[in-house]
């Protein structure tokens, strides 16, 4: 097929918007931290920008979108980008060049690895974190972008729906960050109640809003091509996002007092929940998913707080381990040829199969995620360890593993 | 010469700065400073629930007075700064050696 000069520049834009929204994720997580650990917080996600940036052309299509070997893992036919070039795929995206496809997807990839930081902020060691992000990329986000993106993976023959990452980015995130943090344990002063005060709420709200302009090109632009899909996924992203938004704040409204930070996590979980759903189901129903996934977060998170003995930092699992689930599930329910002819009818269009077939996707991918991040966790705290000294953490993160400061100077 | 150090309500001071300035000492040091007394924090807002804060943000005024002054100032401060619920402060009243005006090289009374 011939390259669509329409379709190109919007997945390249959308690609560049989806870079955008790690950046962002540095200032959300940033901000939640306390004043010593800032820059290492914001440092584990720009990092992360540049290794899996690098693992990504090297291996990590390949593995991902290469030929497919039973179903499992992609092949070696894309390494160090070999045969990807400026003429489109045969399988993906035919209307775009190759490349901006494997970049398109290496975004994904990237953000995936850096929204599991929010786990381990203020004591894991940069290192350690560094291995991590490797061997969980390796051996988390390839498999699993294989088995419910890749052409012939097992999740996809299957028939689960995710639409733009639901299950691949958001679950597989946000289980991995609950089985990390476990092996991390808390940080000093948890079990104490010691006050771990946010640093600077603005910098939370401006990440939640380039995160919510990334979104666009993060749902969106998976659809592909710049037409009337394209646009449907944008108006159920905005959709549900806003309803979440709106939820979480009257939830904290009926608490105490209308958050600005829960408000700001409000709108990401709809974000997230809405991501496997948008190009599947009538954007009008983003108001229900995006509803139904802030309110489900905002007490899966007060479960975590208050029942679960783990000190998962800044609510990785609660945010988009359940967000994602609840939107996957949903998936199974809202979707309809109607909107997407590539995708399938839900339990409310005649289909109950969808459903538990989400369900299936979901499970497999919760126990896949959690029992390899927990090994991987163990190898890591076994050979190297995965914490900074008590010392060191005490310091601060920002000084005892970077040598810098957020603020610097006494005076102006 | 005596040095008042009063440690006040963060919404008082424009109140206790007016009354002050009234009593001609307009000149005065203001720092922002955390810390408890009698009260024991308080609590704010995380994205579900709260936590508590041990430490209050509160407002240091310094200024050093006449000696004659030290009952109408430390009045003015006390009237100006109470609420009446716990947390409204308390004030210190140091000795002064000497004082110096830098630009005159004014010394003693003269330099307050």
């Amino acid at each position: 097929m011939a390259i669509s000069g329409a379709d190109t520049a919007w997945l390249l834009v959308s690609a560049a918007m989806v870079m955008l929204m790690t950046p962002a994720l540095a200032l959300f997580y940033g901000g939640m931290v306390r004043k010593k650990n800032l820059l290492s917080t914001m440092m584990m996600s720009f990092a992360i920008i540049g290794l899996v940036g690098l693992l990504w052309v090297l291996y990590g299509y390949s593995l991902s979108f290469g030929t497919d070997h039973g179903g499992i893992i992609g092949g070696f036919d894309f390494l160090g980008l070999k045969g990807v070039g400026q003429e489109p795929s045969f399988i993906y995206a035919t209307t775009v060049p190759h490349l901006a496809y494997m970049i398109y997807q290496g975004m994904f990839a990237v953000i995936t690895v850096a929204l599991i930081t929010g786990a381990v902020v203020e004591r894991m060691k940069f290192s350690a974190l560094l291995v991590f992000a490797v061997a969980w990329f390796t051996l988390v986000y390839i498999p699993v972008a294989h088995w419910v993106w890749g052409s012939g993976g097992w999740l996809i023959k299957l028939g689960v729906l995710d639409f733009a990452g639901g299950t691949v980015v958001h679950i597989t995130a946000g289980v991995s960050a609950l089985a990390l943090a476990g092996l991390l344990g808390p940080r000093k002063g948890f079990s104490q109640k010691e006050p771990m005060e946010p640093n600077n709420i603005p910098l939370v709200a401006v990440g939640a809003g380039i995160l919510w302009f990334g979104w666009f090109g993060f749902n969106a632009g998976s659809a592909l091509t710049s037409g009337g899909l394209a646009s449907s996924a944008f108006v159920a992203t905005n959709t549900a996002a806003a309803a979440a938004a709106f939820t979480w704040m009257i939830l904290s409204w009926i608490y105490k007092r209308p958050s600005v930070l829960g408000l700001a996590t409000g709108a990401v979980v709809g974000l997230v929940a809405i991501t496997p759903a948008a190009g599947f189901v009538s954007p009008i129903m983003g108001i229900f998913i995006g509803a139904g996934a802030a309110a489900a977060s905002y007490y899966m998170m007060l479960f975590r707080a208050k029942r679960m003995n783990v000190d998962e930092s800044l609510d990785v699992w609660a945010c988009h381990g359940i967000g994602g689930t609840f939107g996957a599930l949903i998936t199974g329910v809202f979707a309809t040829v109607s909107v997407n002819s590539a995708g399938f009818d839900g339990l409310l269009y005649g289909n109950p199969m969808q459903l538990l077939i989400q369900l299936v996707g979901v499970t497999v991918v919760w126990v896949f995620a959690y029992g390899m991040t927990w090994i991987i966790g163990i190898a890591i705290r076994k050979i190297i360890g995965l914490r900074v000294s008590q010392v060191e953490e005490t310091i601060g993160l920002d000084l005892s593993q970077h040598g810098e400061r957020a603020y610097g100077g006494m005076l102006r | 010469m005596k040095k008042i150090e009063a440690i006040i309500r963060e919404e008082k001071l424009e109140a206790v700065r007016k009354a002050l300035a009234k009593d001609s000492y307009s000149g005065v040091t203001v720092s922002e400073v955390s810390g408890h007394g009698r009260q024991g924090g308080y609590k704010l807002q995380w994205r579900v629930g709260e936590y508590h804060v041990d430490l209050l943000p509160k407002v240091k005024i310094e200024v050093v007075i006449l000696d004659e002054d030290v009952a109408k100032v430390v009045n003015a401060i006390r009237m100006n700064a109470r609420t009446g619920e716990i947390g409204d402060g308390k004030i210190f009243i140091l000795p002064v050696e000497d004082a110096v005006r830098i630009r005159t090289g004014d010394a003693g009374d003269d330099a307050i």
